[in-house]
């Protein structure tokens, strides 16, 4: 059957499948090697953000402890007599008036004069700041350089710590404190929420349940997928023409009060949530499309068919079935809010506030922006904060997506219960 | 009738023919993971005959046809035991590489799939990559006269493909298979997706392509294992949903005169 | 057909569900506010831009330096600057994304995949700040090590680059391996039947047919690089500056908008309206991207659902 027999003698097509299969493995390699360097990627940007959260601080106290109670290194030995009177002899006197008109300095616990007293008369500056594992592996460097610096020491700290969630702002990073912006994405997310959930579902159960396939609702449609790849800054643009700018005595809450503030401007949480609100609508859209999608369409004609109309059909048939994965995706939405930096720029969240917002009429700034704002300073403490304040932020958006993937577990399987 | 004429042209052809096995299923047994899908398969192809596996669903028909090919590899989990014999080689040996088995034994899938691209390239892919070194234009001509197509596209072989009918796509993946020159070609229900008269001209192919080629055909349909075959092998399945070979005969003799009773029964479409 | 009867069943009339439906599609209607309101600021502010006496609009599109101080408004080092950094990501992500996209669809275990998606859906959830961090903090650092510091400056595009090309990764790889799934398994098989190994199917036959599907996806993830902010406003540079050399520092069009909307804006200057008039022009760029996007990608579904 050797006619035309054009593919070659068996050990030249013993070769051509050599070549055939090394070809094979060496792609093969490629695409291992690829995915690896995937995995490496994420481990790198994890460590070394993690890499600057600890670590050896040099520090120099402005007035040393030895200074204030002869023989004693660290106010932390101080006597509860000594903590006092340190405290009122040495504390500038606007300083102890404010403190002393919420309570009095005897009922201000060891701990609080302690942190008082390092704070605002100890007064350590940081010199200069060594990631984790410059730490560990050149301890040397360390030494060298708090031997160089006359009166300074180094301290082995985790930048992360308790009084950093509840600390005020402040331009010093050792007393830095994200309170405040906690407070402000919390706010912000909550507007967000309150607007873009009922608006985004609402929409949807148009577009999947009540919508005809004809000209208009395609281009909603596809204006719907245009709007969720807009960049975001173009949202904080929309935002700050139309919240801040043209809807000023609104957001701004003159309109609702007698707001004699001068400093009253629309730059304020209303405004940040409604332009997030719009910015995550897109996506609380989609999602809730697909989870409808995802309702067989059995259950709604034999809803139809014992003459239910379509909105009990929706309500009491097609919703319950869908609320997990709706609710699933609307938490996902909102960590996307939770981490959006560029829109709140652009309208101009604060860049130092030192009080928390009190309602949607406060100005604000936000976990995001405090990184950034940290991120963009030279001087070696902040970064160090801003990979605390990074680390906080992750916590904060694993929790939102461990509830999101919670709850859906937990409705599902209340469904699977009940049926 | 013309059944009976197609079979006498076939039991005389075979009177003048030398018959010489080119694949021989030793006791075959074939399982996906634990489960038993074929068991103790034994049988002889000849070669430049039709052959065709009969039976109802899931009597394991397919499963054996992709054995002789080496597709089962694809299914993960899948094991055969016992001996596959191509011209006397067992091609489950582990130095066998399935690459060259499958270019040796080529295969047409039920539904027609052509690759998304022109004619001329469907059929030149497959010679290409496996080295082929004589002139391009030549080879797809041949193959589509082959597959009794060339009239009907020598004048739009840069086309796409999937602008065909269904039954020309089909005879375009047989002549894609012909063209890498293999010795067998396993057809999987090949007209099973195509309309009566695209059927009846894959029928007349197949009578054609057994001149050169060993043919093994998968069919649901008796009228046409009996229209197009020399030799029918009977599949069944035990109790255990295992499929086993009942009962293997030339053709003629398999539906005239059958020897076990499930073979009359499933002739005389007693179950399907 | 209705008869004039009372019929036992009759259409009951029901007002409320016409209210729901009609709030429900004004809901849906919002949608369509909202671009149009995105166009109208865009193009309202934009003209205030070309309007005014120091702004001429060929010396926008055509002008080398931009210098508001003395009233030279060339966008070209913005777009230069936004041009580099897309490119410089796309480099490192489309090749990285479509062979782990590959190794997805045709080779991985089960247990590979298992470790492999989560890996890529927790790098796609964190947020852009913080690669923007990382690109500052680890990325340049790496260049300066590498190419050595007088080559490499504190900011520079091609740290941004990189690290938007490690944060559209993701997405390159999950929107690629789902176009390469698609591609109907009777396909690969034919080759297979035909004595085509593995790599050669995927390569010859597999990917060719997702191409339209693939060629979305890269689309869509250039759109994404142009319109990224945070990384290129830490790590690329605050200034506007021509420059081919992605070791130096050049200011993107995101990132003079952010930059400048960051700072002291008064509502009515030129520096305010420019920023809507470069917010115009990345709409406008990026809009372009989308909707070549989708429309390929429809032409994939039609061909292979």
């Amino acid at each position: 059957m050797d006619t035309k027999f054009a593919f070659g003698k068996t050990n030249e097509v013993n070769s051509l499948m050599e070549k055939r299969r090394r070809n094979g493995l060496v792609w093969h390699l490629v695409f291992i090697l690829s995915t690896s360097l995937a995995i490496l990627f994420l481990i790198l940007l994890l460590f070394s953000i993690l890499d600057s959260v600890f670590g050896y601080t040099a520090l120099r106290d402005t007035v040393s402890p030895t200074v204030l109670v002869p023989g004693k290194d660290h106010v932390k030995e101080f006597t509860r007599e000594e903590l006092e009177r340190v405290v009122t002899e040495k504390l500038s006197s606007g300083i102890l008036r404010r403190i002393e008109s919420e309570k009095s300095i005897s009922e201000h616990s060891d701990k609080e004069l302690v942190s008082l007293i390092e704070q605002y008369i100890v007064k350590p500056k940081v010199l200069k700041t060594w990631g984790f594992t410059d730490s560990l592996f050149h301890a040397s460097e360390v030494e060298a350089f708090v031997a160089g610096e006359e009166d300074s020491y180094a301290l082995f700290r985790s930048w992360i710590h308790p009084s950093f969630f509840v600390g005020d702002q402040s331009s010093d990073p050792l007393h830095a404190g994200i309170r405040t912006a906690l407070l402000g994405s919390l706010w912000i997310m909550l507007i967000t929420f309150m607007f873009a959930f009922p608006i985004g579902v609402g929409a949807a159960i148009y577009l999947q349940e009540y919508a005809v396939d004809n000209r208009l609702n395609r281009v909603l449609q596809l204006n719907i997928f245009n709007l969720s790849a807009v960049p975001s800054i173009i949202y904080g643009l929309l935002g700050l023409a139309v919240f801040v700018r043209s809807m000023e005595s609104v957001t701004s809450g003159s309109l609702f009060t007698s707001l004699t503030d001068n400093t009253a401007n629309g730059r304020t949480i209303l405004s940040g949530g409604l332009t997030l609100a719009l910015l995550v609508l897109p996506i609380i859209i989609i999602n809730t499309q697909e989870a409808l999608k995802a309702v067989p369409d059995s259950l709604r004609m034999s809803s139809y068919g014992i003459g239910a109309t379509k909105w009990q059909t929706i309500w009491y048939q097609v919703l319950p079935v869908s609320v997990d994965r709706i609710l699933t995706g609307t938490i996902l939405a909102l960590s996307r809010a939770l981490g959006e930096t560029a829109p709140l720029v652009v309208i101009g969240a604060s860049t130092f506030i030192s009080v928390d917002p009190s309602g949607i009429f406060s100005k604000f700034t936000t976990l995001p922006i405090q990184i950034y704002q940290w991120s963009a300073r030279p001087q070696g403490a902040y970064r160090n904060i801003a990979a605390a304040a990074i680390v906080s932020l992750l916590i904060l958006l694993l929790v939102m997506n461990s509830a999101a993937i919670y709850t859906r577990d937990k409705i599902s399987k209340k469904k699977r219960l009940e049926s | 009738m013309s059944s009976t004429s197609y079979a006498q042209v076939v039991s005389a052809d075979q009177a003048n023919n030398y018959k010489e096995t080119v694949i021989e299923l030793k006791d075959v047994n074939i399982r996906y993971g634990s489960f038993l899908a074929v068991k103790d398969a034994s049988l002889s192809i000849y070669q430049k005959h039709v052959t065709a596996f009969i039976g109802p669903s899931g009597c394991g028909k397919s499963t054996v046809l992709r054995s002789i090919n080496r597709m089962n590899d694809m299914i993960p989990g899948s094991t055969l035991k016992g001996q596959v014999l191509f011209n006397g080689h067992d091609l489950y040996e582990p130095q066998v590489d399935a690459v060259l088995v499958r270019r040796k034994i080529g295969m047409v899938f039920q539904k027609p799939n052509p690759f998304p691209k022109s004619i001329y390239e469907n059929i030149a892919w497959g010679a290409r990559i496996n080295g082929f070194k004589g002139d391009y234009d030549e080879l797809v001509e041949t193959s589509l006269k082959g597959a009794a197509l060339w009239d009907e596209v020598k004048d739009k072989l840069k086309q796409n493909a999937l602008r065909l009918s269904g039954g020309q796509q089909q005879r375009l993946c047989i002549a894609r298979a012909i063209a890498v020159q293999p010795e067998i070609i396993l057809m999987d229900e090949p007209a099973s997706a195509l309309d009566p008269i695209a059927t009846g001209r894959i029928e007349e192919l197949i009578l054609e392509l057994k001149n050169d080629y060993t043919i093994i055909i998968v069919t649901h349909n008796m009228g046409q294992a009996s229209r197009v075959s020399d030799y029918t092998a009977f599949f069944m399945v035990d109790e255990k949903r295992t499929g086993y070979l009942q009962e293997y005969a030339q053709t003629e003799q398999l539906f005239l005169n059958p020897q076990h009773k499930k073979t009359e029964e499933y002739i005389s479409g007693k179950f399907g | 057909m209705i008869t004039a009867l009372p019929h036992p069943f009759g259409r009951k009339v029901r007002p409320h569900e016409r209210i729901i439906e009609t709030i429900l599609f004004l809901f849906a209607l919002l949608s369509i506010f909202i671009t149009v309101g995105i166009g109208v600021i865009l193009v309202k502010e934009s003209y205030l831009f070309f309007k005014d006496p120091a702004v001429d609009f060929w010396g926008f599109v055509t002008g080398k330096e931009w210098q508001p101080m003395i009233e030279r408004f060339g966008f070209l080092p913005l777009l230069n600057a936004t041009f580099t950094t897309s490119i410089i990501a796309m480099v490192l992500g489309i090749p990285l994304g479509l062979f782990v996209a590959i190794y997805l669809a045709e080779y991985a275990s089960d247990k590979a995949r298992g470790i492999l998606k989560p890996v890529l859906e927790v790098l796609a959830g964190i947020p852009t700040i913080v690669y923007g961090y990382f690109a500052l903090t680890f990325m340049t650092p790496l260049l300066r090590s590498l190419f050595g510091e007088d080559m490499v400056e504190i900011y520079n595009t091609a740290s941004a680059g990189l690290v938007i090309g490690i944060l559209v990764l993701p997405m390159i790889a999950t929107m690629a391996e789902d176009a390469i799934a698609a591609v109907p398994k009777e396909l690969r098989l034919a080759a297979y039947a035909l004595g085509g190994t593995k790599i050669e199917t995927t390569f010859k036959v597999v990917i060719p047919a997702a191409l339209s599907g693939l060629s979305a996806t890269f689309l869509l993830a250039l759109s994404r690089a142009i319109g990224e902010t945070m990384i290129v406003a830490l790590a690329a540079g605050a200034g506007p500056n021509l420059t081919s050399n992605p070791f130096k520092a050049a200011e993107t069009i995101t990132g003079y908008i952010v930059r400048i909307s960051g700072g002291d804006v008064s509502y009515n200057s030129v520096d305010y309206n420019s920023i809507f008039a470069l917010g115009l022009v990345l709409f406008l760029i990026t809009l372009t991207l989308n909707l070549i996007s989708r429309t390929i990608s429809n032409r994939f579904h039609q061909e292979y659902d």
